[in-house]
């Protein structure tokens, strides 16, 4: 018996926007030269792929199956998770998939934010707001969850995450209000701690100045102090010219950025342009751009150089902070003795007689193939390539499992983008059992071991119900927890 | 305000009516309720006709279209793109219409060359294997945007007056003649007050509607038409197939993308008219017929206009109704100085501005000639960059961060949507994201505005144009504006797309709440 996921829909490049410098440079999933606008691409492609490759351990070419217990398909959120409660459990595990959500997302772990959406009801305590979902929402993941499980699914992260030296912070069974890049604000789970001034700084409303640079125009601190002005009248915003920006031409990223504030000659530079216009602020907020991986030693820095507290904004994508929560994890998993193929994607899976699954994997051709007792499939939805649709119906990629979905095109979405109620088609996905086994089309496991996680779950919502992370955490543990049994 | 003219409508017919009667040195306003060319005229499919499609149906209209698609390509050549057009069969087409075809051609005096399959398949490989039949005319393209804006440009240069965002609503008559027309700026809802020598009533579908104002009534029926937009250009040439006018038969390419369609449904009301999963699906099968190719290729949007058919013969075939269009000088009904113009079609719309143009200056006893029929249409930053691949060609290498591209799909740098923003403030409006989108492809890439609505807004903060929580508004009205044209094609690539923007701008930033 064989499964295969169709050829990818579109490179990861295509996404967002043609000719989509950024995603090349930060991902360098492409070999780039195409839609080249400037000459210094492919250097950076060079440098982003060598960043990758210390990270990855690719392997020697290998002819035998790599053997392992698990083999998680998908590096988003829930295949990270995955890997790690895997890893965590002593379990040899693989990991397979190009970079997901993450580095497209805030670095912000959500939890429980809103719902009902329809009543725009937000919810400051996530775990009262989890209970009302769950009641409202028999078939939500959540309702498969005890809340401890959450808990120890979110302080196993955490605690990974510390010992990486990527340090998140929240309230103890509270959600906490933060600034986001278009002016909004949202009850978020964790923060970096490199963003946790910036709660502080809403919450007291005190004296505050938002500072951006020339030239990185999916920043803004004038839209943002407007925006918030009527709540928030002690919010200032000024623009600055960016340390080292003149060497910098059209690629002026926030990759860039924080290259560049590795360097402690452009820090001292920044704190020069910085100092003077802090007037009565008690802290800076600025767009995440502080270094990859040392950025609570930098802000310490700056700080000390500029004498107020310091913090963080996440940015439109690619984002910096998604960008060091991916690495951090990735490294972490590594270390862990994870084998991880991040330029590859599983072509086609094997059942073996005994039940074991052998994965096909590699880019376009088979390169290796994996052994596992166990799969867990996180791979994400649309976007991460999990689900497919063609004009009639959605599919799952890889083994064809059946999608709960609307009736037909006409039902997957509202008129309006913007409807309160959500998409239908965001809760199309897989539906489960009580171990997080996706369903046959007679309602039973489809495979004993094969579980999923994360986005591509049925029933939930997790754009409109702001739950992303915390969906993707805890489906991920519980679906180790069930291979354990 | 006193006016000798007050055209009413904004589209290709009352920006064109406002040229021609500013070139006779009539000194007019023009009164739009939305923005230029938000009817028909910004939801059509940019072919100009050489004839061809209307041999059959309707010689006359053939001739007239040859007629002005020659005069357009001479004076407007900035708005053409003389790709040719092709007219082919398939397996199954009727066999007479085919056989027809170049003698009902040449009976119009339309150029028509008959083509071997194999030298079609040649010029467009994307042609189906089962072609029986194959023409060349002379069909283009027309960026009907770029044309409004260059015809109204033009026009308030000469002075005419532009009243964007404001709709007639009402007139005050005195016996035979209307005095006042009232009008209400739907931005800040004041009253104006124009008191006009004449009214011409070029609201397309809503002619109707405007003339009840005036205590007439006009039977308009409205048959919907829908159009799907390619990421990419699928041919080099207009390609129609040879049957009689049906659903889903014409490819009109126009810079980097192509336009497939259309669709004809009868439609009770102007409100809320958009395109169908249902009317979507139909396009792409039908297409693929003509160019398989159609069948997998990657729609970004999809788009819907209004044809108003004045006619009373209009049976159960909306396009056997003749397209030739409708004068009306309503003397019958009482009134000697107001007169409506509908109908026809964008290739004509020189022509019957003419006409129209001729009526009301016969009745002022005003001798100048029309010019539009010699002098050509000038090209004005106006209408720069509505043209798809304009702004890749002219990006500069080196231009450095402050000029970084705001819009990464079609490359529109800071320069260039500044640059949008200054003809939008001529036109004495205020920019927003719909405002620069009309006038530019900014938000029209595959992308569907997912980065540059953003990037777009924190400029207008940056340079001063938004306060407070405008931004959030004007986001919302955007992405609810483009959501109307990408709903009915989010498959594959697109439906991807527009999970991105929703867990961007509903997951991350919560832009709904
Ligand atoms: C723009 C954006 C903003 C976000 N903001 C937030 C936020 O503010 N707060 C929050 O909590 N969450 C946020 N998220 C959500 C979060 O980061 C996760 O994306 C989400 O929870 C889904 O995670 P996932 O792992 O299920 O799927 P994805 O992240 O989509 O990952 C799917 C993975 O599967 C892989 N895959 C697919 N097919 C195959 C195959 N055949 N073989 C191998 N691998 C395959 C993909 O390469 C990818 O790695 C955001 C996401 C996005 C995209
Ligand atoms: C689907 C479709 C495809 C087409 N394809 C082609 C083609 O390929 N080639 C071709 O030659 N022709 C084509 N046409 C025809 C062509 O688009 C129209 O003939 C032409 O655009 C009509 O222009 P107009 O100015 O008369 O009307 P419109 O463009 O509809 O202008 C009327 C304007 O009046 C305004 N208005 C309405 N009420 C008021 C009020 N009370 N106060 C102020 N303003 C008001 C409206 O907002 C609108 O902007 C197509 C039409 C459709 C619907």
């Amino acid at each position: 018996m064989g499964f295969s996921p169709p050829e990818p829909l579109l490179t990861f490049h295509d996404l967002g926007k043609t000719p989509n410098i950024r995603h090349a440079t930060t991902t360098g999933l492409e070999s780039a030269g195409k839609k080249q606008l400037n000459p210094t691409v492919p250097e950076l492609i060079e440098s982003t792929q060598a960043r990758l490759r210390t990270i990855d351990i690719l392997g020697k070419i290998e002819t035998d199956p790599i053997a392992c217990e698990l083999a998680v398909i998908g590096n988003g959120m829930a295949g990270m998770a995955s890997a790690l409660f895997a890893a965590n459990r002593g379990l040899p595990t693989v990991q397979v998939g190009a970079p997901g959500g993450i580095i497209f997302a805030s670095g912000l772990l959500d939890l429980l934010g809103v719902h009902p959406a329809e009543e725009r009801k937000v919810w400051q305590d996530p775990w009262a707001g989890i209970e009302a979902l769950t009641q409202d929402f028999p078939k939500h993941p959540y309702a498969l969850l005890e809340r401890k499980e959450i808990e120890a699914a979110f302080n196993e992260l955490l605690s990974f995450l510390e010992g990486e030296n990527l340090h998140y912070q929240r309230r103890e069974g509270q959600n906490s209000e933060m600034i986001l890049p278009l002016g909004t604000t949202k009850q978020t789970y964790c923060v970096p701690k490199s963003m946790w001034g910036g709660i502080k700084a809403l919450k007291e409303r005190h004296s505050c100045l938002l500072v951006d640079f020339h030239g990185l125009s999916d920043f803004s601190a004038t839209q943002i102090t407007e925006t918030l002005k009527d709540r928030w009248p002690d919010l200032r915003s000024a623009r600055i010219t960016f340390p080292g920006n003149d060497q910098i031409r059209e690629l002026f990223t926030g990759e860039l950025m924080a290259q560049a504030m590795e360097s402690s000659e452009n820090r001292e530079k920044l704190a020069q342009a910085v100092r003077p216009l802090v007037g009565d602020a008690h802290s800076i907020g600025m767009p995440a751009v502080f270094g990859m991986n040392r950025t609570g030693e930098i802000l310490a820095e700056l700080e000390k150089q500029i004498g107020v507290p310091i913090f963080e904004i996440p940015t439109l994508p690619v984002s910096i902070p998604g960008l060091r929560l991916n690495d951090t994890i990735a490294r972490g998993l590594t270390g862990k003795g994870v084998r991880r193929f991040s330029q590859e994607r599983v072509l086609k899976v094997h059942r073996e007689p005994g039940g074991d699954f052998t994965l096909d994997i590699g880019n376009k051709r088979v390169g290796k193939t994996v052994r596992a007792k166990g799969v867990i499939l996180a791979s994400g939805r649309f976007w991460g390539r999990g689900l497919i649709a063609d004009r009639k119906r959605i599919r799952e990629a890889i083994f064809d499992l059946p999608v709960h979905q609307p009736e037909g095109r006409k039902g997957w979405h509202h008129k309006d983008f913007l409807d309160l109620r959500g998409h239908p088609v965001n809760r199309a996905g897989l539906e489960i059992d009580d171990l997080f086994r996706p369903l046959d089309s007679s309602g039973d496991p489809a495979f004993e071991r094969l579980f999923a996680a994360g986005s591509i779950l049925a029933h939930q919502d997790w754009m409109r119900m702001k739950c992303g992370s915390g969906l993707a955490i805890s489906s991920a543990y519980a679906a180790v927890k069930a291979f354990c049994i | 305000m006193e006016t000798q003219v007050l055209i009413v409508g904004g589209g290709a017919i009352g920006t064109g009516l406002a040229r021609d009667l500013a070139l006779r040195g009539v000194q007019c306003i023009l009164a739009e309720k939305g923005d230029i060319n938000s009817g028909a005229s910004g939801g059509n499919h940019g072919l100009l006709h050489s004839g061809g499609r209307y041999v059959s149906t309707d010689p006359a209209v053939a001739r007239e279209c040859r007629e002005e698609g020659e005069i357009l390509k001479k004076l407007a050549p900035h708005c053409i793109e003389d790709t040719g057009g092709l007219f082919v069969a398939i397996e199954g087409d009727e066999d007479n219409y085919v056989a027809d075809f170049p003698h009902l051609c040449e009976r119009c005096g339309i150029p028509v060359n008959t083509l071997d399959i194999s030298e079609a398949l040649e010029l467009e490989p994307a042609l189906s294997q089962e072609t029986i039949a194959a023409y060349l005319v002379e069909d283009a393209s027309i960026d009907p945007f770029k044309l409004s804006l260059e015809n109204i440009s033009q026009a308030q240069q000469l002075g005419t007056k532009l009243l964007g965002h404001t709709k007639v609503v009402g007139f005050k008559k005195n016996g035979n003649r209307i005095q006042v027309a009232l009008l209400q700026d739907m931005k800040a809802g004041e009253e104006i007050i124009v008191e006009p020598e004449e009214v011409i009533n070029a609201c397309g579908a809503w002619a109707g509607e405007v003339a009840a104002l005036a205590g007439v009534s006009i039977d308009i029926l409205f048959s919907k038409g829908s159009l799907l937009v390619t990421d990419r250009r699928v041919t080099d040439r207009i390609v129609n197939r040879l049957r009689s006018p049906a659903d889903g038969d014409i490819l009109v390419p126009g810079g980097t993308v192509s336009i497939l369609g259309t669709t004809s449904m009868r439609i009770d009301s102007l409100e809320k008219v958009r395109p169908t999963v249902p009317e979507v699906d139909l396009i792409v099968e039908e297409g693929a017929a003509m160019l398989p190719a159609l069948e997998t290729a990657r729609y970004i949007r999809a788009y819907s206009g209004v044809r108003p058919l004045l006619e009373q013969e209009s049976e159960d075939n909306d396009r056997s109704v003749s397209r030739g269009f409708t004068l009306l000088d309503h003397i019958q009904d009482g009134l000697e100085n107001f007169s409506t113009i509908s109908g026809g079609k964008l290739t004509t719309y020189r022509f019957m501005a003419e006409k129209a143009a001729d009526l009301v200056c016969d009745r002022m006893g005003i001798t100048n000639p029309c010019l539009t029929r010699t002098e050509p249409l000038p090209s004005t930053s106006a209408g720069m960059w509505t043209e798809p691949g304009l702004g890749p060609r002219l990006w500069i290498k080196g231009d450095g961060p402050e000029n970084q591209p705001l819009c990464e799909c079609e490359i529109l740098p800071k320069s260039i949507i500044d640059s949008v923003i200054r003809s939008i403030q001529e036109q004495g409006d205020k920019p927003d994201l719909r405002s620069i989108g009309l006038r530019s492809r900014m938000g029209k890439g595959s992308c569907q505005g997912t980065f540059c609505g953003k990037r777009v807004t924190a400029h207008l903060y940056e340079r001063g144009d938004l306060c407070a929580d405008e931004g959030l508004t004007h986001l919302r009205s955007f992405f609810r504006e483009r959501w109307k044209g990408e709903r009915s094609v989010l498959w594959d690539a697109q439906l991807i797309q527009a999970e991105l923007k929703e867990a961007l701008y509903c997951g991350l930033s919560g832009l709904e709440l």
